[in-house]
């Protein structure tokens, strides 16, 4: 019983190691192919999370939930982005961004650090496997938090929100996995509802202005020739 | 099960209004739901001020007096807004288009209906993350250039403020794990569970709540996305979306200022009245620089978040009396000055202060509302906002915090000279004849009706309040002492 739990709490710190790269990942990229596969990547280290702490924590809610997002973060939020979104946006090599690449990777680090300093004021995991949930679900929430602000690009910068999103869910299971289920099911289908309105919102910007680098639209700022 | 029904009737009118039959049915539809929910909303709220507890699902579906006064607030706007829409949007070419409108107004509505109603914190999360992005669409309806623009902007600054408030709620969920008296997890039992909860872990849940719910209520400094949305939605929209949607976030806010009074130990009512007045500041400094007149009304709306936000932290029983009567009178003026500033739109068809001169005497009934809107929210006396702001200040000095009041006194009364400064230039002098609006228009009538029923509870609650209103005020401002 007692190597079995140690099993799953080595295998869900290595869940929570590459949903951290994943999260670099996010943040460094160009390709906006790239981008989303690092999303999808991310998302199944978190199912993979929720499966192990769902096992290792007998709380069989978070089976459901892990069960439910296995379909809903890595299948059904791309195949919507692709639907709505418009086929040449993905084909983008070289996506633009406010800060360099190495910028970023030493600002994604220094957010981790941080993420890791600040989990010690959040509740204490509801067991040692999941401790490890806590500093990588925060520094995921940091790093999405920095993609959406440094990126120019509307898919992106969505990508960046589904990150934040993962991150703080990363946490939540750790610290929270006996939420009732009425309340784990509202949040994908929440995400769902994210995913379908915006990149509803990216196709009509696409049409109508032209352009999707919303880091360019400055027409509303403050002062801004009208 | 009365709650049950004003949940419902919104659903249903929102389907209702798909239907392709007709310009005229969607509108009729929607003003008639919001309508019967009034009515409903008034008889529950009715009972609520009586002292009978209305329930409809125990532990998840149930409002006390905080919650009737915002479920109060959402109905009436919903209502006067829904006829505002009517000769509004009749103007809207495509059929198709018009329908959309109706039926993301009643999901919005109903999405802002289920927040006050919610017990249960978490679910209260998924309700204001609905409200957020059933109005994405309808911020971007005109679908310009800027409308897309601040659209977008609304849409991924409120939705990353969603994404970190829940790792609050979380947080705050987590810290109370398994203690619910009788298993339920309501905001009651998390007053209840405060003071045995880790000091630092309610703070930490308390600052990312501020944080990311801040984002969505328009407080400085996420407030940017605001005054864009607020200016390029349609005006009905921006009456909701100003004069309500803000005031529901606040509302999710303020429920855990007395959370975390009752752990003792964080300061809430500083961190309260910190965030408020620089709110207040801000905006009170941004709304002299204002070149487009929703955008004036805009940054009123940020101001007066951190009044209400300051007079929470003030504390004690008037400051949140203070509190939950700023409440009621910003949602009821702030509508009716963005219906001013529809109608004054409709009559003179730009945004642009500069532009317009002398609207009085072009379109007197807009003239006449815009000015009476600019006065009503800038807090002139007899007014309702006066009453409200004045109550505030004299709370603050009862309460001995003599910087926070003096501060919030001078930024106020900044702001009063920002606000009518610019609306005197436009409703008096002459008409230019570059500007070519020297024709007087006549506005549709639901547009006129919809102003004099909206400025007539400014006026009544000005000079008199009805005994179950006050009594609704009075278990407001309790809800959040406790």
């Amino acid at each position: 019983m007692a190597n079995s739990y140690a099993l799953l709490t080595s295998l869900n710190g290595l869940a929570a190691g590459l949903f951290l790269m994943s999260s670099f990942g996010l943040a460094a990229t160009r390709q906006m192919q790239g981008c989303q596969r690092f999303y999808i990547t991310q998302s199944m280290c978190l199912v993979v999370s929720a499966l192990l702490l769902g096992l290792g924590l007998h709380a069989p809610d978070l089976l459901a939930v892990a069960a439910l997002d296995s379909v809903m973060k890595p299948i059904v939020i791309p195949y919507l982005l692709k639907r709505t979104v418009p086929e040449e946006i993905f084909r983008r090599r070289e996506i633009d961004q406010v800060l360099n690449i190495p910028s970023s990777l030493l600002i994604a680090l220094a957010l981790t650090l941080l993420a890791f300093f600040l989990s010690g004021y959040l509740p204490p995991a509801a067991g040692s496997i999941a401790a490890i949930n806590l500093p990588v679900g925060l520094a995921g929430l940091f790093i999405g938090v920095y993609t959406l602000t440094v990126r120019r690009e509307a898919v992106p910068q969505l990508i960046g929100i589904f990150g934040i999103e993962n991150g703080a869910l990363l946490c939540g299971f750790a610290i929270a996995p006996t939420l009732p289920l009425v309340i784990e099911m509202a949040f994908p289908f929440d995400m769902l509802i994210i995913a379908l309105v915006i990149g509803i919102l990216t196709r009509i910007t696409q049409e109508r202005v032209g352009t999707t680098e919303v880091g360019g639209f400055t027409s509303l700022k403050e002062g801004a020739s009208k | 099960m009365i709650l049950l029904a004003i949940l419902a009737v919104p659903l249903i009118a929102a389907l209702l209004s798909c239907l392709p039959v007709g310009r005229r049915v969607a509108p009729a539809v929607t003003l008639t739901s919001c309508t019967v929910v009034l009515a409903m909303v008034i008889a529950a709220a009715t009972r609520v001020a009586a002292g009978s507890s209305v329930v409809a699902i125990v532990n998840w579906v149930a409002i006390d007096g905080l919650s009737a006064l915002i479920l109060l607030l959402v109905a009436t706007v919903g209502s006067t807004a829904a006829l505002f829409s009517w000769g509004y949007m009749a103007h809207e070419p495509s059929a198709r288009h018009l329908r959309r409108y109706y039926a993301n107004y009643n999901l919005f509505v109903f999405a802002m209906l289920s927040v006050p109603m919610l017990a249960e914190p978490n679910l209260v999360w998924t309700g204001v993350e609905l409200t957020t992005i059933l109005s994405v669409y309808l911020i971007a309806f005109e679908n310009t250039h800027e409308a897309l623009e601040a659209a977008w902007k609304y849409s991924v600054l409120t939705v990353m403020g969603g994404a970190i408030a829940l790792l609050g709620f979380l947080a705050l969920f987590a810290a109370t794990r398994g203690q619910y008296p009788g298993g339920a997890y309501t905001w009651h039992t998390l007053i209840e569970l405060a003071p045995r909860v880790s000091p630092a872990v309610l703070a930490t849940a308390f600052v990312l709540i501020l944080v990311g719910f801040g984002a969505k209520a328009g407080l400085v400094p996420l407030h940017t996305w605001l005054p864009d949305a607020h200016s390029q939605a349609p005006s009905p929209i921006c009456a909701l979306l100003s004069g309500i949607k803000t005031t529901v976030i606040l509302y999710v806010i303020l429920r855990l200022v007395p959370v975390l009074n009752a752990s003792g130990k964080v300061d809430v009512d500083g961190w309260a009245m910190i965030v408020g007045l620089f709110s207040v500041g801000i905006a009170a400094f941004l709304i002299i620089q204002v070149t487009d007149y929703k955008r004036l009304f805009a940054f009123s709306t940020v101001e007066h978040m951190g009044i209400i936000l300051t007079a929470a932290g003030i504390g004690g029983a008037a400051g949140h009396y203070g509190a939950v009567y700023q409440i009621l009178n910003h949602a009821l003026t702030k509508s009716f000055c963005f219906f001013a500033a529809g109608a004054t739109l409709l009559a003179v068809d730009t945004r642009q202060i500069a532009d317009v001169r002398g609207l009085i005497r072009t379109s007197p009934s807009a003239g006449v509302a815009l000015l009476f809107g600019g006065i009503a929210i800038a807090g002139a006396p007899p007014l309702a906002v006066f009453l409200s702001e004045f109550s505030i200040l004299r709370s603050g000095m009862a309460e001995q915090h003599y910087l926070a009041t003096g501060l919030l006194a001078a930024f106020v009364i900044v702001a009063f000279f920002g606000i009518l400064y610019h609306l005197n230039l436009m409703v008096f002098g002459q008409p230019s004849s570059q500007t070519a609006h020297s024709i007087p228009v006549k506005l549709p009538r639901s547009c006129v009706l919809t102003l004099i029923l909206a400025a007539a509870p400014i006026i009544i609650l000005g000079v008199y309040m009805p005994q179950p209103l006050h009594r609704l005020l009075e278990m407001a401002a309790d809800g959040l002492s406790r």
